[in-house]
């Protein structure tokens, strides 16, 4: 009954080229802001005119059905789109006042600026140790052990991992647990010291108890880092985030405060979908 | 609806439902099933077999090869005889004709050799090698000299051939070109205990020789072992290089699709056409000289290159992408990337690929016959650019020569060559399991 009625929804079907973004785009206090963002895959359009201020020490959640774009978006953030040949961007991308995809911007730089946790843990099958001195040590932050050690341990307390693996430093990461996994993938992005953390879907492989505990890691990481997660779970969104973006077909639908996106939605495709009309 | 649906399956009951028509198919299901399995046991079983057939023969054939007859013989080391008037002088002792020593021994003990033919056979029992022995032992010990003491000396091959196909039973011999008399000398010496069979080392410790009982492997695993090396420090890097350039770096374009086209199709050259190419450039152009290992090497170099370069390409396409994206995530550049991360990653899988290639370059016999490796040396090579042959050169060369003691060692040598390619290849699976291990 309920297939039925989804197919003849006629705010899916409908065409979405010519929908403007409600809500407020704009932060007071942007770290990055993204102007009229448009990305191919060869010929195929997946961005539509996109544009997203993210706060200081803001969580933004980026939502929507699967394809809708947000993935795509948040790695242009940091030109993880970089290593496909057939993906073009255009448009502006702003981390504070320097140009993102500026031609003499460096890559190996912003990406320390603006780090990354995916969607699968991917830890490097070295030890729990090595996994989080690798960023310190390609970017040549310390120059001797005692320090290194300092931002090892630093990272991994800031991660809520320290605790759990402080006796076996040395054992390889990717015999941990899918949950610590994740959270020695985000030890690993912050031993860096990066401005702002990427996330995409940086649960969608954990069970409920390991994504609870990222998600308290979330709350305590917005303190000192600017956060944009992608997530399939509204929920999540709704306990971590600040703002919430709502994505669909490649348009930025609607962004506002995270409350107010889900207790009052503006737009009709936002409530459609947080409702679970589709999606 | 609901109702429907089930009122219809009842109706259905006379048509066999689902899981009567699943059992129907089950045994013949299972009967498929286990003649699959079936196939491959035997593919396995023929397999084996044949191993085992080849084993056997090679073995069965060469393992008589690793000993040798010598016989027992007293010799008088008479200094009139030698000509060596000062025992001190190294010339003197190098140049003396200790092969008189031989026969006069010889004929001390079988007066019955009268005539010139007859005394030739006679001598014909004893290896020309055995003068090398006594040389030896009179340099070592110069107090031999005018005294008569008993040494071990080499048989011919001839004598060789016969007693070790002898046994206890006379009539099994085999005699081939050794006349009545000959035969009844030799039977003498087994009488006497003359003769003796003792561990081969001149099979692992000289070169080749016209002579089996003095053939020696030594030369051709040098051979082999240097023309291996330049293989190796050439091939793999520069394979590897290719990869890393091909999977990481080059853009996908129509010239690199007519490079990889390429890269394929080498590696189904046949490996004669690699040796007329070495001849043409290296020899030829460059104005190498021939039959030596930096030749030979630089020509398996070029027929193991599409191997390496298409397995390591493979390897390195098999690194997950989340490793690299992880380590780009965390700012890491390209360069880093892959030293980090792709290449200890995919180096198991490129030294697979890479031994399958030195194996095959190890057993290559063509493309070193092009260019002059096939020739007679007898000296043992001390670098790649001494003249050499190789190991399966060395075996096509004895399996040519009409000897009948050339056929052991024939199969001594194939023996040879499989336990270098096994070390090789045990060496290699070694390292590649501690790489694995430390990643």
């Amino acid at each position: 009954m309920k297939q039925v009625q989804k197919e003849n929804d006629p705010q899916i079907s409908q065409d979405v080229s010519n929908l403007e973004t409600v809500g407020n785009i704009f932060s007071d206090n942007a770290k990055m802001s993204m102007r009229n963002v448009n990305v191919f895959y060869g010929e195929k359009q997946a961005i539509h005119d996109v544009s997203l201020d993210i706060g200081k020490n803001e969580v933004v959640a980026m939502i929507g059905p699967s394809g809708c774009g947000k993935s795509t978006f948040l790695r242009c953030m940091n030109r993880m789109n970089d290593t496909i040949d057939t993906c073009r961007i255009e448009g502006d991308f702003k981390l504070e006042a320097s140009d993102i995809y500026h031609p003499k911007q460096d890559v190996v730089a912003l990406r320390a600026r603006v780090g990354i946790v995916f969607q699968k843990p991917n830890p490097f099958p070295k030890s729990i140790y090595d996994n989080v001195a690798y960023g310190p040590k390609v970017h040549g932050l310390v120059n001797n052990k005692t320090d290194l050690d300092e931002i090892v341990e630093v990272s991994l307390r800031k991660a809520g991992l320290w605790e759990e693996v402080k006796d076996r430093l040395t054992a390889p990461g990717t015999g941990l647990s899918g949950g610590q996994q994740q959270r020695l993938c985000i030890a690993r992005t912050i031993a860096v010291g990066p401005e702002v953390i990427l996330m995409d879907e940086p649960c969608s492989a954990l069970d409920p108890i390991a994504t609870a505990k990222i998600e308290e890691l979330m709350a305590e990481l917005s303190q000192n880092f600017t956060i944009a997660i992608v997530t399939h779970s509204m929920q999540q969104a709704a306990r971590v985030s600040d703002r919430t973006a709502y994505f669909h077909m490649g348009k930025l639908i609607e962004v506002n405060d995270t409350k107010r996106v889900f207790t009052n939605p503006e737009h009709e495709l936002t409530e459609a979908y947080i409702t679970g009309r589709f999606g | 609806m609901m109702k429907n649906e089930s009122n219809q399956n009842t109706h259905s009951a006379e048509k066999p439902s689902t899981i009567e028509l699943v059992n129907k198919n089950l045994t013949k299901r299972y009967r498929a099933e286990k003649r699959f399995k079936a196939y491959g046991v035997t593919a396995i079983l023929f397999g084996l077999a044949c191993l085992v057939i080849l084993f056997s023969d090679i073995i069965g054939k060469g393992h008589s090869a690793f000993l040798q007859t010598y016989v027992y013989l007293e010799v008088n080391y008479d200094a009139d005889a030698l000509e060596i008037t000062d025992v001190t002088d190294p010339q003197q002792l190098a140049m003396a004709d200790y092969s008189a020593l031989v026969k006069s021994a010889l004929r001390e003990q079988f007066t019955d050799a009268k005539s010139r033919k007859q005394r030739r056979n006679l001598y014909g029992l004893v290896s020309n090698g055995a003068s090398f022995t006594l040389r030896e032992s009179l340099e070592e010990n110069p107090a031999l000299l005018n005294q008569t003491t008993g040494v071990w000396v080499l048989a011919d091959d001839d004598i060789d051939t016969y007693y070790k196909s002898r046994g206890d039973n006379q009539a099994d011999a085999f005699i081939g070109r050794l006349n009545p008399q000959q035969v009844a000398w030799v039977e003498t010496w087994i009488g006497n205990q003359q003769l003796k069979k003792s561990f081969n080392t001149t099979f692992f410790t000289s070169g080749d020789s016209r002579e089996p009982e003095q053939a020696g492997i030594m030369g051709a695993m040098a051979g082999s072992l240097f023309t291996l090396l330049v293989t190796i420090a050439l091939s793999f890097p520069i394979g590897v290089a290719a990869a890393v350039y091909l999977e990481e770096y080059a853009p996908k374009n129509k010239l690199t699709d007519f490079i990889e086209v390429n890269i394929n199709n080498l590696a189904a050259v046949p490996s004669i056409i690699f040796g007329l190419l070495g001849l043409a450039i290296f020899i030829g152009y460059f104005e190498m000289h021939r039959s030596i290992p930096l030749v030979g090497g630089l020509v398996l170099s070029l027929m193991t290159l599409p191997t390496i370069i298409i397995s390591s390409r493979a390897a390195i396409k098999s690194v997950p992408p989340s490793i690299r994206d992880a380590a780009l995530g965390l700012g890491a550049s390209k360069m880093q990337v892959i030293l980090h991360h792709v290449l200890p990653l995919a180096m198991p899988g490129m030294l697979t690929g890479a031994i399958i290639g030195f194996a095959q370059a190890l057993g290559e016999t063509a493309p070193l016959l092009m260019i002059g490796m096939v020739a007679f040396i007898v000296d043992i090579p001390g670098g790649v650019s001494d003249p050499a042959t190789a190991l399966p050169v060395q075996i096509f060369l004895w399996s040519d020569s009409p000897e009948r003691a050339f056929v052991e060692r024939t199969s001594a040598a194939i023996m040879v060559l499989l336990a270098f390619l096994i070390t090789m290849n045990t060496a290699a699976i070694w390292l590649r399991k501690r790489l694995e291990r430390r990643w």
